[in-house]
């Protein structure tokens, strides 16, 4: 019966795709295959991790992701980003190592009944410039590359689609979740919620604000599972296409050497072959 | 070729009482069906049940037979039921996918999930985006649009589906009056291209002008069933929570002050 509706006879208007999807980015780096771009942050974040010391995180942050932020133009909001990204918990742990380090013996300073040890110092650098590296390579990866861009490369190369949605939406759903707190705020707030001023006022304020975000949300979630359900997406099968990311020769041969790089440089840590 | 229900009652799970009772129904080709009724009368189960959206996703028990061009669907799946049967909802912004970044992802969105050739995929929603007068918006990120707007979209995206058979759910709820007169205009192409369309509304002006015939609900039953005119005529229509339309209303009024009727007849027969 499809095509027997008034539409079927509008005739085919003859235009392609928009230009605007699957647009070439604004620079060479964003021009990558996203699966590229994703390989050599996940390759930074775990060589980072494996080198250890300070010498060799610093030198694979500046390869993996400074030199490229600044090939992107996007080195300022990338650093910007990943030190609000990664703080909180570089932060924390550094602290903790500084302080709490179990094999510390030199004191550099005591802080009331704790200690700062020379030997927790080393240490909590260490952890700082691996949180670093990887917050870092995570923020340049999300710079540069729509997740919509990701995931159709993904479903190109046979991810089920189910999954690329599901990870797409959650990326996706974020703003529409900030958006809605926006307008309940907003909402509360002229019926007289308070929410500033002192912490105990301000966390006060929160719960007639978080409980409407959560509840909306999930009643949403069903009339979304409603409208998925009635345009096909359950349908077993592969959907089509309209358009996906250019891959080339290079960049595949690209992400087999950083692969087997990152697999050698973990099979020698390992094996202690590098200490 | 119709949607047919025949003794249709339907219970939520968990409800104590249906929602839906012995409900008798045809929906014929190229023929509109106006659905009207208070809040909770029903009219938005009977398009998840016409659309097949329950029981199969939301659960609840159904009796009665549904018959869809002839076959009886009570087996069919959903994706296969969406493909003959296409459902609009009042709440344009779950209707979206949230992972489409423009319009005319969005509206393709349904066609891809169908599998079918790419070439077609772009004439189909772009002939859907031109039914509704929305083509300028293409590029446009469906997040970043006026309620009215979303809700037109969501409807290219059904009309992309082609479905033979439509369901709409208070179409127009969050539309101003232009985008109502869009709606309306292709309710009205698409039933003169031989679709079926079910249609629940508030306006009953826009029943007036796209139905043909009209059912009232009322707890869950059919209270008022047929031609449109005499079902948004009849006496008991106010009683049942429905507002009339604004030219049955000033005939009523008129007549109940006594006022000569027939300039205001010739004038809505111009």
């Amino acid at each position: 019966m499809a095509g027997r509706s008034g539409l079927s006879e509008a005739a085919g208007s003859g235009r392609g795709i928009p230009s605007s999807l699957g647009a070439p980015g604004p620079t060479a780096y964003h021009r990558l295959n996203p699966l590229t771009k994703a390989t050599i942050a996940t390759a930074t974040a775990v060589a980072a991790v494996v080198l250890g010391g300070l010498i060799g995180p610093a030198v694979v942050v500046g390869l993996g992701v400074l030199l490229p932020g600044a090939l992107a133009g996007v080195l300022i909001r990338l650093v910007r980003t990943a030190l609000l990204f990664a703080l909180p918990l570089a932060a924390s742990a550094f602290l903790v190592n500084l302080f709490f380090f179990p094999e510390g013996r030199t004191v550099l300073f005591e802080v009331g009944p704790i200690t700062a040890t020379a030997e927790g110092l080393a240490f909590a650098l260490e952890i700082l410039a691996r949180i670093l590296a990887i917050g870092g390579a995570v923020t340049l990866f999300y710079l540069t590359t729509p997740p919509a861009t990701f995931v159709v490369d993904l479903e190109r190369r046979g991810v089920s689609p189910r999954l690329a949605f599901v990870a797409n939406a959650s990326v996706q759903t974020v703003p529409a979740l900030v958006e809605r707190a926006a307008q309940i705020t907003a909402a509360q707030r002229a019926r007289g919620l308070d929410t500033e001023g002192s912490i105990r006022k301000r966390v006060r304020g929160i719960l007639p604000i978080v409980g409407p975000v959560i509840l909306g949300s999930i009643a949403e979630v069903e009339e979304r599972t409603m409208a998925l359900e009635a345009r096909g997406f359950t349908r077993p099968g592969r959907r089509t296409l309209l358009w996906a990311p250019a891959d080339s020769g290079a960049e595949r041969a690209a992400r087999w050497v950083l692969l087997i790089a990152v697999v050698a440089l973990v099979a020698a840590r390992l094996t202690g072959v590098w200490a | 070729m119709t949607v047919r229900l025949h003794g249709v009652g339907y219970r939520y799970a968990g409800a104590e009482r249906p929602a839906l009772l012995d409900v008798e129904l045809d929906l014929g080709d190229g023929e509109v069906v106006g659905v009207a009724g208070a809040s909770e009368a029903g009219k938005t189960t009977l398009c998840l049940v016409v659309a097949g959206i329950a029981p199969r996703t939301i659960g609840g028990r159904i009796r009665g037979t549904i018959t869809i061009d002839g076959e009886r669907v009570d087996d069919w799946p959903m994706h296969r039921l969406g493909g003959r049967v296409g459902i609009g909802f009042q709440n344009p912004t779950s209707q979206l996918s949230q992972v489409a970044g423009t319009v005319f992802e969005e509206v393709a969105f349904g066609p891809m999930n169908l599998g079918i050739a790419r070439d077609e995929i772009v004439d189909r929603t772009w002939a859907a985006l031109e039914a509704l007068r929305i083509g300028a918006l293409a590029e446009r990120d469906p997040r970043r649009l006026s309620g009215g707007q979303q809700q037109l979209v969501a409807m290219a995206g059904l009309l992309a589906m082609r479905p033979a058979h439509l369901v709409l759910d208070e179409p127009t709820a969050q539309l101003d009056p232009a985008g109502t007169q869009l709606v309306a205009g292709a309710i009205e192409r698409l039933a003169a291209g031989g679709a079926s369309i079910l249609v629940t509304e508030q306006k009953t002006d826009l029943l007036a002008a796209v139905a043909d015939r009209v059912v009232v609900l009322d707890a869950g039953r059919m209270a008022l069933a047929g031609p449109t005119a005499d079902v948004l005529a009849d006496e008991r229509l106010r009683g049942l929570g429905v507002t009339e339309p604004a030219l049955v209303r000033l005939r009523r009024l008129a007549g109940e002050a006594g006022l000569d009727r027939a300039p205001m007849e010739r004038a809505a027969g111009a």
